[in-house]
């Protein structure tokens, strides 16, 4: 199925350069993938994996390992950043 | 210094300048900045008062904490009745000022009456005088810092003064200090305009001193400060990515007031966010952020400071902005980008740059372009009227706008007067997106529902530094609640307000709030102020500054009917994101509000909380 990572402030570094520019990285990955899968496979640094959002909704850390994405997903995600 | 213990008294009218006692009492009550003077304030004008005659009175005010070594500790407070609202002003400014004006012997400066020409208030610790400001009239805060410092032979004089806008009477004016640092909000600077009041220039070498135990003071200033340096937000996020590495993250939830709150997601957000700022251009190969700044004695330093593109056709034959110069915040690029539509990030450096070299709140300003915007495209603004084609989305639309709103010509005038005035001239005040007569910030109140509340309830018009519930309902800080519902959003609500009324009051910055609670300012405030400084105490204190405020407001004529959201945040749906299909519920949060606050159904507090606060 397809889904699209996003990386954002110092996880961008993550990001293959074609994907900098937008900071959206569309990717296919196996049915049954999980938010944590997607972290994992991505060697994203736990410290930085902060706030994690699935179509924009906020995905708790407890619930992110088991987390199923499903076609078309888009998850978001930002070291701890803040802002006014 | 804690507190100097004195005050100068300037009446404009009588050309007096006198030195008087701080009153001790209230500044064990009130602490200093946004509470305190609001209590001279209140205690001294008619709330019923018109902002702008000379019957109205305003206040530059440090805390305690300002000019001391504790992190963030350069703030200060100009405290007013607002012009836009009507309301109690308090807005709040950082860089050098604040800290400098502390270092003079001042606490405060209380400005009364009105010059029967234009001056500027010199002060060098003692001596203080009001000098004749007529060859800086007409002039921009940029050319008026330069000059005053030039006449002066002093380049380290800090100036906190009001550019053309000011003059001209635009009801958002700002004062800026240490030229793009800002008492951005309400309209302030429009006061100090209308007294004919320019600027205070302000040297002072009397140092720090007064600390009532300063052994201690500095080693639990170092440990809060160690807090600072280890929290990853007021460590690296804030430093490396300023207020705009939330473009992406607000865009994301479905929270960004786009093209005048008709919608919730703006395409462009990528374009004009943080990462794009950090990112090289096509043109030169550079990014637009050149690094980060600090405020005076602060440990965070969240300030941008960036570089247009010289080849934007904006400053192409202007030289002057090519330097380096104040960069993008959140709120502005927010304003001046999402609410109208435009995705240019050069167009939108420039009219920040404007925007602190004219002396106007960029939230105000770009909001009311978005509704010029929508009544362009509605037919019932034309070109002909405005001076330029203004659909959403157009960046020519919107610098050319700032222009004239920085310059007071044309059409400029109208935009000066507030959306809520605009839209009324023209026929259509539900297209305000204000509350109180004061635009929204940057966050949607459909998708964040504690925000709704936040703005609703704002002494000071819509506002996102009185509460701002971003923290727990988006960012988890201290702990996360869901944006998408109203339930136990009254008590959040009123907690960050009476949180926030503390800090604002301290001289310190309410980001120091990303990583400090409370419980971490408290020990800072013990070991600077004699006498006692509980966690009780400041919690009362919190809540004894908002109902304060709020009495104002009452007096002034402020009533149930004013603690509300424009109809299209009540009535018109989110379209996309998590929020789709959503409203604000604002109604349904409000007689909860008003039952934890101790206040009456027409929201005005009860005998029994005003003798509890012991207002
Ligand atoms: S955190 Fe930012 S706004 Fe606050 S004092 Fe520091 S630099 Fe200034």
């Amino acid at each position: 199925m397809r889904v699209t990572l996003k990386l954002y402030a110092s996880l961008s570094d993550h990001l293959p350069d074609e994907a900098k520019r937008t900071n959206e990285w569309p990717m296919e990955v196996a049915d049954g993938t999980t938010v944590g899968d997607l972290i994992d496979r991505h060697q994203l640094p736990k410290r930085l994996v902060h706030l994690v959002l699935v179509n924009g909704h906020y995905i708790p850390p407890a619930s992110r390992e088991a987390h199923p994405l499903v076609e078309n997903d888009v998850l978001a995600i930002w070291p701890p950043v803040a802002g006014g | 210094m804690a507190w100097t213990r004195k005050i100068l008294r300037v009446n404009l009218t009588d050309r007096t300048c006198a030195s008087e006692p701080l009153n001790m009492e209230w500044a064990h009550d009130y602490l200093g900045q946004r509470g305190l003077a609001t209590k001279y304030l209140a205690s001294e004008i008619d709330p019923k008062v018109d902002p702008l005659s000379p019957d109205n009175k305003i206040i530059w005010a440090t805390g305690p904490l300002t000019g001391t070594m504790a992190s963030t500790g350069g703030r200060y407070s100009v405290v007013t009745k607002g012009p836009l609202t009507g309301a109690i002003a308090c807005s709040n400014s950082g860089g050098y000022f604040g800290a400098e004006l502390k270092f003079a012997g001042w606490d405060m400066v209380i400005i009364e009456g009105r010059a029967s020409s234009p001056v500027y208030l010199s002060i060098e610790n003692d001596k203080v005088e009001l000098r004749d400001a007529s060859h800086l009239w007409g002039k921009t805060v940029w050319e008026t810092e330069g000059q005053i410092k030039s006449e002066h032979q002093d380049p380290q004089i800090r100036v906190s003064c009001i550019g053309r806008t000011g003059e001209n009477g635009v009801l958002y004016a700002a004062i800026v200090n240490d030229l793009h640092r800002a008492a951005g909000r309400s309209g302030v600077g429009a006061v100090a305009g209308s007294k004919n009041l320019k600027a205070i220039a302000v040297r002072g070498t009397l140092g720090v001193g007064n600390i009532a135990n300063p052994k201690e003071f500095m080693k639990v200033t170092f440990e809060k400060k160690k807090i600072l340096k280890e929290n990853a937000v007021t460590g690296q996020g804030l430093p490396t990515y300023g207020t705009q590495v939330l473009m992406n993250v607000i865009n994301e939830i479905g929270a960004m007031p786009t093209r005048n709150h008709k919608d919730v997601q703006f395409e462009g957000a990528r374009k004009i966010s943080a990462e794009a700022m950090h990112e090289p251009r096509e043109s030169d190969g550079k990014a637009q952020l050149v690094n980060n700044q600090a405020c005076f004695g602060c440990t965070i330093a969240c300030g941008r400071i960036s570089k247009i593109d010289a080849t934007h056709y904006t400053v192409v034959n202007s030289p002057k902005y090519w330097g380096a110069s104040g960069g993008l915040e959140y709120e502005a690029a927010w304003a001046l980008g999402c609410a109208n539509g435009v995705d240019d990030l050069d167009a939108l450096q420039y009219a920040t740059m404007l925007c602190n070299e004219d002396g106007f709140d960029p939230i105000s300003f770009g909001a009311t372009i978005g509704a010029v915007m929508e009544l362009y495209e509605m037919g019932v603004l034309t070109k002909e009227e405005i001076g330029i084609e203004a659909p959403f989305g157009s960046g020519k639309a919107l610098t050319f706008l700032t222009e004239i709103t920085a310059r007071g010509e044309g059409f400029g005038k109208i935009i000066g007067l507030g959306s809520k005035r605009l839209c009324e001239k023209y026929g259509h005040p539900e297209l305000s997106m204000s509350v109180k007569g004061q635009e929204f910030p940057a966050y949607d109140a459909r998708a964040v529902q504690g925000m709704g509340l936040t703005y609703a309830t704002s002494n000071r018009g819509a506002c996102h530094l009185r509460s701002y519930t971003i923290s727990s309902e988006v960012l988890g800080i201290p702990v996360k609640t869901d944006p998408l519902t109203t339930e136990g959003k009254p008590a959040l609500v009123k907690a960050f307000q009476d949180a926030t009324a503390v800090v604002d009051s301290t001289g310190l910055c309410v980001f120091t709030t990303f990583a400090w609670a409370l419980s971490d300012i408290q020990p800072q405030l013990q070991a600077a102020c004699e006498g006692d400084w509980s966690m009780e105490k400041l919690d009362l204190m919190g809540e004894r500054i908002w109902n304060m405020e709020r009495q104002f407001n009452n007096a002034a004529g402020f009533t149930r009917k004013d603690d509300d959201l424009p109809a299209r945040l009540k009535t018109e749906a989110a379209k996309v994101g998590p929020a789709k299909g959503l409203v604000s519920g604002i109604d349904k949060m409000i007689p909860e509000y008003y039952d934890l606050r101790g206040w009456d159904t027409e929201g005005r507090p009860t005998a029994e909380t005003v003798a509890r606060l012991g207002l």
